[in-house]
């Protein structure tokens, strides 16, 4: 995913630096995992998984290793146990790797960016735990508790200003999350939204704001720029602008919704100035349901 | 260059000034650079344009600020002076006038510096000059070299009268001059043509004292009660001040009698004083003062008028011995023994010893050669006071026509009421009318009339009856003779009558006659025709000195004296003529004070004003600090404050403005600032000096207790802290042992309520040190500005005798054995409590039991501070003597210090050493 001019020197740092950072990034995103309480989901019928689901009368065409022949010894007609249908479903994260995700108001909270990784990892260890298949996006998704360390390595940083959702990886009838600010340019959104309908994709989409985007507390003269630098804007009197910037804000906001709405996502917005577990928890649920 | 009283030292440079319009173009132009900001968000905002395009200009506001700090950076480069020390030195001649009446004396030192100054600058330019005192006779004004007037002005004095300036228009010399007038503020006959003759001369300056003068009119006794008017210019504030009155204690030594306050009214230029004294002490008297006013107009000598009277009581019962009680003038004699001096013996004796007042008891025969010298005795304005008896009512004495020693004429036999051989009831007494001299006096009803003579009804009876009975028959009457009166009561002067003189009224009555006997000792009409011999005159200063070489003056220049107010001829003084005293004042009963005018043109300034003040660092500092304010709004405007910090940047602009200081002391409200001081106060032995108000004495004093204290911290167990200024208006003086209290000759008169403090300080073993720093040149009591200033202040404190530090004093073995105490002078002289009258010498001591308790002031000259003074470094400020007598100097300075601060904190313990010898023998027992 990273992208660098040089592929030695950017390489070997991004590998200290994420040795330093991994394991932090591993604890806090177990720490929060472990907030939310969970089983394996079972799909509530018949079929292949390990756990009871019910006896039956056996019928033609069940195999004879079917029979169970205890419950079949006190009556006399012979039965066959039945365990439920366990399925595992195929969730692709995406975390946005953008600098605009760098960015954070205030040097106390963290950066919207590392609110995402945490989400997307806690929520990749809560869906592992429940036997999920999880992978990042572009990546084909994996059972099992190694995963997350292939998780965590892959949430890595990118140079673009503005994050384009990855679509490539996702898995017909799968999940998704994408977790970004989504302030960037709409149109691969929407190209990656339509991708993922057409295979039958559903998901949900986590807008994760820093306070200071809500806020807008700025004044005076300003010269605004992206985090990348390729974007900006002068202007004489910030706090003139405040009020303009938030209808535009609020108008990001209700067209993202609308984009969710009608491909069947599910969309919120999670400020990183608040806890993550609000944040983590509705997406869990949000994906359950759509499992469900 | 110069903008009414600025002128500036560099006035191009004010040409910059032209800059600011361009520069306010300029800086409107460019707005204030922007700031960079990282913010992902930023693609919302694309194509969002302002709505205010205003805001991309520096805000007016900023602009007017930067403007202001430029514009002053230019003024105080451009060197601004305040009060500049322009005046033309011209070329013409320079006069110099000087008032030098009593009211200047207020701020003599003060008129004769500037009038110094100017002599100064009139030589240093080349300039003739001349100066004139205008109260002395006019004589021809002479320009000469300004050197020759340097040393004649330093030996001149106020005159203690106010000067005549009429004729001195007529002593100008030709042609054209520069005037600088020392004027007193006050207007005086003739000013206004001497000021129009010389502002046709020349340029006219007048120098005016700020500090208002005030003046006392002669004190007027009434009904007992001494009432003094005060009078001040200008009149604008209220204020406070005290009369006291002086004259010699029973010992003959000049004290404080008595002390009352004058009150003036904001706008008021008279306040009454009234002071109510016993008549012993009221004969005492012998002068009123202002306090703290040092001026003749502010002293009022008193003459006869206030002294008790010499009454001589004269009654034909010499040879009826054993009849005390019954005599005719027994009562009188009691009744007048306490409250006047009774002159004794007949009547021809008495006569040549001039008694203000003769009461005839009964007596109605006198020969001719008495008659006449009473008539000549009244006629100089003494009063005969007679009584009827039965001598009287027998005789024939004025009864077919007046006689000249009675006032009203007599009916045969006159009458007897309530006896017991006649109708009626004994007659009280009527309610006196108001034009009677006893009018206000309450009757008592015990108070009856058996018997009396009657006057014959006269056409002027009913005016000269001045108590009257109830049924209108007139009991006291009264007729002036010449400058005298004569009145007879129509009852004895014993109780045979009437109980009249068994009653307080007979006191009251005789008060108030004897009283009223001779007001105004010195009439004019009394006192021309005589030759008086000044006792002792005023100076200037209000200070009694000895008349010199003034000889007898005319009565009639006296007279004139006593009423426009008196001049060289007859300065004010006291002059006596055989037995009589008269006083002439610098104030008539009937003065006032009236502000001199100024004709147009004519530049009015302070002595003091013409310091020049350099203003160019203020402003440049203000430059600064509207630079620093600058940064603040800027960034303000640029948004590059933190939100929580623009409360607090708002607070500091705020401070950077001048914040108007509330003046108003409310009384007792909790006052943070001096509880913090009172607490650094008493955190352990502090020292404590006077604020004078004189900076570099103020610094020396802080500077001299810190070297003691430091000497103190090496040497004893006394550690005290840092010594502390006090100014003696406002702060508490209870948390302080020991006051050093340098003299300036210029320091403020503590206010009444400061005295009270200090006096307090004093009662309670406080001490203060008072240093006058003029090394006791002329000796106390002395001519030094310092000395005199000491006992100006001195006035208000109680104060016990003083006399020189005796040998054996205490505080010569506090601490250190030492005989003198020298400070950087060395003078020879210390005054401290003096012992009492009865001290004796301890046995097999060499030194007396002397009082108990610790002196409350000792007086010195010796500028010890100095002595003491060391910087931060310990490091001495001052050199004291020379070489290594000079370190002995400085040491026993310290030496001198140690004692006197032992001496305040343990008393005179070393004292009781007297009693070593009994105490080892009651240890070897």
């Amino acid at each position: 995913m990273t992208l660098a001019a040089d592929p030695i020197a950017p390489l070997r740092r991004e590998a200290e630096l994420l040795g330093q950072s991994l394991p932090a990034l591993l604890a806090e995103a177990e720490m929060l995992a472990q907030t939310v309480m969970l089983g394996e989901h079972g799909r509530k019928r018949a079929g292949q998984g390990d756990e009871f689901w019910q006896y039956r009368p056996a019928h033609a065409g069940d195999s004879a290793r079917a029979i169970d022949w205890r419950r079949s010894a006190r009556a006399d007609t012979p039965f066959v146990r039945e365990r439920e249908w366990q399925a595992a479903q195929s969730v692709t994260l995406w975390a946005d790797p953008s600098r605009s995700m760098g960015f954070s108001g205030d040097a106390a909270r963290p950066s919207k960016g590392a609110r995402a990784r945490v989400l997307a990892l806690a929520l990749g260890i809560l869906l592992l735990k429940g036997g999920e298949r999880v992978g990042l996006a572009g990546q084909p998704p994996r059972p099992g508790r190694a995963q997350i360390v292939t998780l965590a390595n892959g949430l890595v940083d990118s140079a673009e200003d503005y994050g384009l959702p990855d679509a490539s990886g996702l898995v017909a009838h799968g999940r998704a999350v994408f977790l970004s600010d989504f302030l960037g340019p709409l149109e691969g959104l929407e190209t990656a939204l339509t991708f993922a309908a057409d295979r039958g994709v559903r998901g949900v989409l986590v807008q994760i704001l820093d306070p200071a985007e809500e806020d807008f507390p700025f004044s005076g003269r300003t010269v605004f720029e992206s985090m990348g630098g390729s974007l900006n804007h002068e202007t004489q009197s910030a706090a003139g602008l405040r009020e303009r910037y938030l209808v535009r804000l609020a108008e990001r906001k209700e067209r993202l919704t609308s984009l969710a709405r009608a491909v069947g996502w599910h969309y919120a917005c999670h400020h990183s100035g608040d806890l993550a577990h609000g944040a983590l928890l509705w997406a869990y649920q949000a994906l359950a349901g759509g499992m469900r | 260059m110069t903008f009414g009283p600025l002128a500036f030292a560099a006035p191009g440079l004010l040409l910059a000034l032209i800059a600011l319009p361009i520069l306010w173009l300029l800086l409107r132009a460019i707005p204030p650079a922007p700031i960079r900001r990282r913010f992902p968000a930023v693609a919302l905002m694309l194509g969002l344009a302002d709505d205010e395009r205003q805001a991309d200009k520096t805000p007016w506001w900023l602009l007017l600020l930067r403007m202001l700090a430029v514009a002053a950076a230019i003024i105080g480069f451009a060197g601004p002076v305040l009060n500049p020390d322009d005046r033309e030195p011209g070329s013409g001649p320079l006069l110099v006038l000087m008032d030098c009446s009593w009211a200047g004396a207020r701020d003599w030192p003060r008129a004769q510096a500037r009038a110094a100054a100017a002599l100064e600058e009139a030589a240093r330019a080349g300039r003739p000059a001349a100066v004139a005192r205008l109260s002395d006779a006019p004589q021809p004004v002479v320009f000469s070299n300004p050197a020759e007037w340097q040393g004649r002005l330093a030996a001149m004095q106020p005159a203690p009268w106010a000067p005549d300036l009429a004729p001195w228009v007529s002593v100008l010399p030709e042609g054209g001059f520069d005037t600088l007038w020392l004027s007193d503020g006050l207007d005086h006959p003739g000013r206004a043509a001497l000021a129009a003759e010389l502002a046709a001369r020349g340029q006219v300056t007048a120098a005016l004292s700020p500090r208002p003068a005030y003046g006392l009119r002669p004190a007027t006794l009434a009904e007992g009660k001494i009432t003094l008017t005060a009078l001040r210019l200008p009149d604008a504030a209220g204020a406070e001040l005290e009369v006291t009155a002086h004259g010699p204690d029973p010992a003959g030594i000049d004290r404080e009698l008595a002390r009352a306050p004058v009150v003036f009214a904001p706008g008021s230029g008279e306040a009454v004083a009234t002071l109510e004294v016993p008549p012993e002490l009221r004969n005492r008297i012998n002068r009123f003062a202002l306090l703290g006013q040092r001026s003749a107009g502010a002293v009022s000598l008193t003459d006869d008028s206030l002294k008790r009277r010499k009454v001589a009581v004269i009654d034909n019962s010499a040879d009826r011995e054993g009849l005390q009680l019954l005599s005719a003038a027994h009562y009188l004699r009691q009744a007048l023994d306490p409250v006047a001096e009774l002159v004794d013996g007949s009547l021809t004796d008495v006569l040549p010893a001039k008694p203000d007042v003769i009461i005839l008891a009964d007596v109605a025969r006198l020969t001719e050669t008495e008659a006449d010298g009473i008539l000549d005795w009244l006629d100089g304005g003494g009063l005969l006071l007679r009584f009827a008896g039965p001598r009287l009512a027998a005789s024939d004495l004025a009864r077919s026509e007046e006689d000249p020693l009675m006032p009203v004429r007599l009916r045969e036999g006159g009458r007897s009421v309530g006896g017991t051989m006649s109708w009626g009831e004994p007659k009280p007494l009527q309610p006196f009318a108001e034009d009677s001299p006893f009018h206000g006096l309450a009757i008592p009803a015990d108070v009856t009339v058996s018997q009396q003579v009657l006057a014959q009804p006269d056409p002027e009876l009913g005016a000269r009856t001045i108590a009257a009975l109830a049924d209108g028959t007139p009991l006291v009457t009264r007729k002036t003779v010449g400058a005298g009166q004569v009145v007879l009561v129509h009852v004895t002067a014993n109780a045979e009558w009437s109980t009249l003189p068994l009653s307080g009224l007979f006191m009251q009555m005789l008060e108030r006659l004897a009283v009223s006997a001779r007001i105004g000792g010195g009439s004019e009409g009394a006192v021309e025709g005589l030759l008086w011999v000044p006792e002792r005159v005023m100076d200037g200063h209000g200070d009694l000195v000895e008349p010199g070489d003034l000889g007898e003056v005319q009565g009639d220049l006296l007279a004139q004296a006593l009423k426009d107010g008196p001049r060289g001829a007859a300065p004010p003084g006291l002059y006596r003529h055989e037995e009589r005293l008269v006083a002439v004042n610098t104030l008539t009963a009937t003065a006032r004070l009236s502000p001199a005018v100024w004709p147009a043109g004519t530049v009015v300034e302070g002595l003091g004003a013409t310091r020049a003040q350099v203003l160019g660092g203020w402003l440049l500092a203000a430059a600064l600090a509207l630079l620093a304010v600058d940064i603040l709004a800027s960034a303000l405007v640029l948004g590059r404050m933190p939100r929580w910090s623009k409360v607090a940047a708002v607070v500091l602009m705020a401070l950077a403005l001048p914040v108007p200081q509330v003046g108003a002391q409310t009384a007792p409200t909790p006052d943070p600032a001096g509880d913090a001081r009172g607490i650094e106060a008493t955190r352990g032995v502090v020292l404590a000096h006077v604020l004078t108000g004189n900076p570099q004495v103020d610094e020396t004093a802080a500077a001299g207790l810190r070297g003691l204290g430091d000497q103190l911290w090496l040497r004893t167990s006394v550690e005290p802290e840092p010594p502390m200024g006090v100014d003696l208006e406002n702060d508490e003086l209870a948390f302080f042992p020991f006051l050093y209290w340098p003299i300036t000759p210029d320091q403020l008169i503590p206010s009444p309520r400061a005295y009270a403090k200090l006096n307090a300080f004093l009662r309670t073993g406080g001490m203060i040190l008072f240093d006058t720093r003029d090394a006791d040149i002329a000796g106390l009591g002395g001519a030094t500005p310092e000395a005199e200033m000491l006992q100006l202040l001195a006035l208000g404190l109680d104060v016990p005798p003083l006399d020189i530090l005796p040998e054996d004093h205490v505080l010569t073995r506090t601490f250190y054995l030492l005989q003198d105490f020298p400070g950087r002078h060395t003078g020879p002289d210390l005054w401290v409590e003096a012992p009492p009258p009865d001290a004796e010498t301890a046995e097999g001591m060499p030194f007396r039991n002397l009082n108990d308790g610790v002196t409350p002031v000792i007086i010195g000259g010796n500028d010890w501070a100095a002595a003491w003074a060391v910087d931060g470094a310990g490091a001495a400020l001052y050199p004291v003597g020379r070489g290594l007598a000079g370190q002995d100097q400085r040491e026993l300075a310290y030496r001198f210090g140690i004692n006197v601060v032992m001496h305040v904190l343990n008393g005179n313990y070393k004292s009781d050493q007297v009693h070593v010898p009994a105490l080892l023998e009651r240890l070897g027992e």
